[in-house]
């Protein structure tokens, strides 16, 4: 059966370049990076050059990259090392940061709030946006550290990166942003956006998963998170996970090579997708902002029907999707981010994320737009809220 | 994650609809739990189910359960038909995933909503209704604790 992929925020496809660029490092070039015979070298002098890479991609310098086993590793670390550290030397105890963050970062606040530690989590617009005003009323004499998403994963939101980075240097608190799903699909530039860390993830952009990197501004402390040997200039011990952070390098060369062309096909791809569906198919509302939003994320909410019935529906079709209602939750509970857009569970338990990527055709678009309204009144004609609200089609 | 028998229910409900002046309706759940069923019942005057028609607001399981209880309803009387427990109906489907365990006991209890109103309707009196709160439709009462 046809199987088109409409998931591309959950995770990516590796690209074949990227895992050739990969294989030889299992194999014959399997050196240990710490090493000082000629295997050693080998795979020191190709992760270096990888990290030249990936600095390229967010405007950043080699010497600012650290790597790490993914985003979420690199939230944590740049919340708890900056939250300790900052306490221990300068009694500042307060972080800023906002409603609808990734559990990476969320979960993380939650833990050295139980610590001590004092977290503002800012509300956002029905757009998903943060205020920059609330953002500047929120900051206290103890605050250290702003961490605000640069791309929200589910509705695809991008916050005011430039204003909050200007926001945070202006009042000498430091901006972490959580950017997994900005890099690769928006122009990253730290030092204009005045970004001081910044979170990434391979799997994101087409390369390998279990590696990623922290972004750590050149004279800004960190202290490490992983103890051990001396990798990563004694930030983050642990053997390199070399063949994949190979591939995280070629993946964010790829990535700068093409972001204007795979801006606007995405951008493209999106537009139909969101327009086919909402020209065809009643009560349903489009999240995130109009505009200023990931290139490839369409995010839906359908009343009157559960996300998961959904999610079934498209994947026996051949249809890959994923919904942020509570029965897909796992935890039975709706997703955070829709809440805190001020939706309500008649409109949260319906949603639907379809995130297109480099893979995505035009076909595929035009086959799940003539599926999509299928699926949703067949669901809907089983509803009693459809029968209530409709009067019902029976 | 669901076997074939509830990917079959949740596919090709049965008995999806509704009854034209039914002898009985109930609905139970809401939408902040997730799922809301709603049951139509045509009784005889042997007090056999004749005809059962249900709306299911809700995820695959939901849908599923609905439809099997539907299935194992239809054609018993009101007594044998309040015995159905929603353990009756993860039996009858071969499982559910822990998680959704819940979603089995919606049917149990829109049952026993729909058979209140034609009780309350008719007069008749069924004692396996005593000390059932509508309004309690998906508190999980009497739900069959499963280990795993």
């Amino acid at each position: 059966m046809k199987r088109i992929y409409l998931d591309y925020s959950a995770t990516t496809p590796v690209k074949k370049e990227i895992l050739e660029e990969m294989l030889p490092y299992f194999t014959e070039k399997f050196g240990n990076p710490s090493s000082i015979h000629k295997f050693g070298r080998d795979a020191k002098a190709k992760v270096n050059e990888a990290r030249e890479k990936v600095a390229k991609l967010i405007g950043a310098n080699v010497n600012e990259i650290y790597f790490t086993a993914g985003g979420t590793e690199s939230d944590n670390w740049a919340l708890k090392a900056t939250a300790y550290d900052m306490r221990n030397r300068n009694k500042k105890n307060h972080i800023i940061t906002s409603k609808i963050e990734h559990h990476a970062i969320l979960h993380t606040c939650e833990v050295l709030e139980k610590d001590g530690f004092e977290v503002t989590y800012l509300d956002v617009d029905k757009y998903g946006s943060i205020n920059l005003e609330d953002l500047k009323n929120s900051i206290k004499e103890n605050t250290f550290m702003i961490s605000i998403m640069f791309v929200n994963n589910e509705i695809g939101t991008i916050q005011p990166v430039k204003e909050i980075g200007k926001i945070a240097k202006e009042n000498g608190i430091l901006f972490h942003t959580d950017a997994v799903q900005a890099v690769g699909n928006v122009h990253i530039d730290v030092n204009d956006l005045n970004i001081d860390m910044l979170s990434m993830s391979s799997h994101k952009i087409y390369g390998p998963k279990g590696v990623g990197a922290l972004f750590v501004r050149k004279g800004t402390r960190i202290t490490p998170f992983i103890h051990g040997g001396a990798q990563e200039k004694q930030r983050r011990a642990g053997t390199e996970n070399v063949p994949s952070i190979i591939g995280f390098g070629k993946a964010a060369e790829i990535a700068l090579e093409n972001l204007d062309m795979h801006i606007d096909k995405l951008t493209y791809l999106r537009e139909k997708l969101k327009d086919g569906i909402m020209n065809n198919v009643s009560h349903v509302i489009y999240n995130g902002h109009p505009e200023k939003r990931h290139p490839g994320n369409v995010n839906l909410c359908f009343q009157f029907i559960e996300g998961e019935a959904m999610l079934l529906s498209l994947d026996i079709v051949g249809v890959a999707a994923s919904s942020g209602s509570a029965c897909t939750s796992g935890s039975l509970d709706p997703s955070h981010v829709l809440m805190a857009l001020g939706l309500g569970h008649e409109y949260t338990n319906g949603s639907l994320r379809l995130t297109v990527g480099d893979f995505t055709t035009e076909e595929d678009i035009d086959y799940v737009l003539e599926k999509m309204p299928v699926i949703i009144d067949r669901l809907r004609q089983m509803s009693p809220l459809y029968e209530q609200i409709e009067g019902g089609n029976n | 994650m669901y076997n074939d028998k509830v990917m079959d229910h949740f596919m090709n409900p049965r008995n999806v609809g509704v009854i034209e002046n039914p002898s009985g309706v109930g609905e139970v759940g809401n939408v902040s739990c997730g799922d809301i069923m709603k049951i139509y019942l045509l009784i005889d005057d042997n007090d056999v189910i004749v005809d059962i028609k249900f709306k299911t607001f809700g995820c695959g399981s939901a849908i599923a359960s609905s439809s099997i209880a539907t299935v194992m309803i239809k054609g018993k009387t009101v007594s044998e038909a309040l015995k159905l427990t929603n353990k009756d109906v993860l039996d009858e489907l071969g499982g559910l995933p822990a998680v959704k365990i819940h979603c089995s006991v919606l049917a149990e209890q829109a049952l026993k909503a729909a058979v209140l109103d034609y009780a309350n309707k008719t007069g008749k009196h069924y004692p396996e209704l005593d000390g059932f709160e509508p309004d309690d439709g998906h508190d999980d009462h009497g739900l069959v604790q499963i280990e795993f």
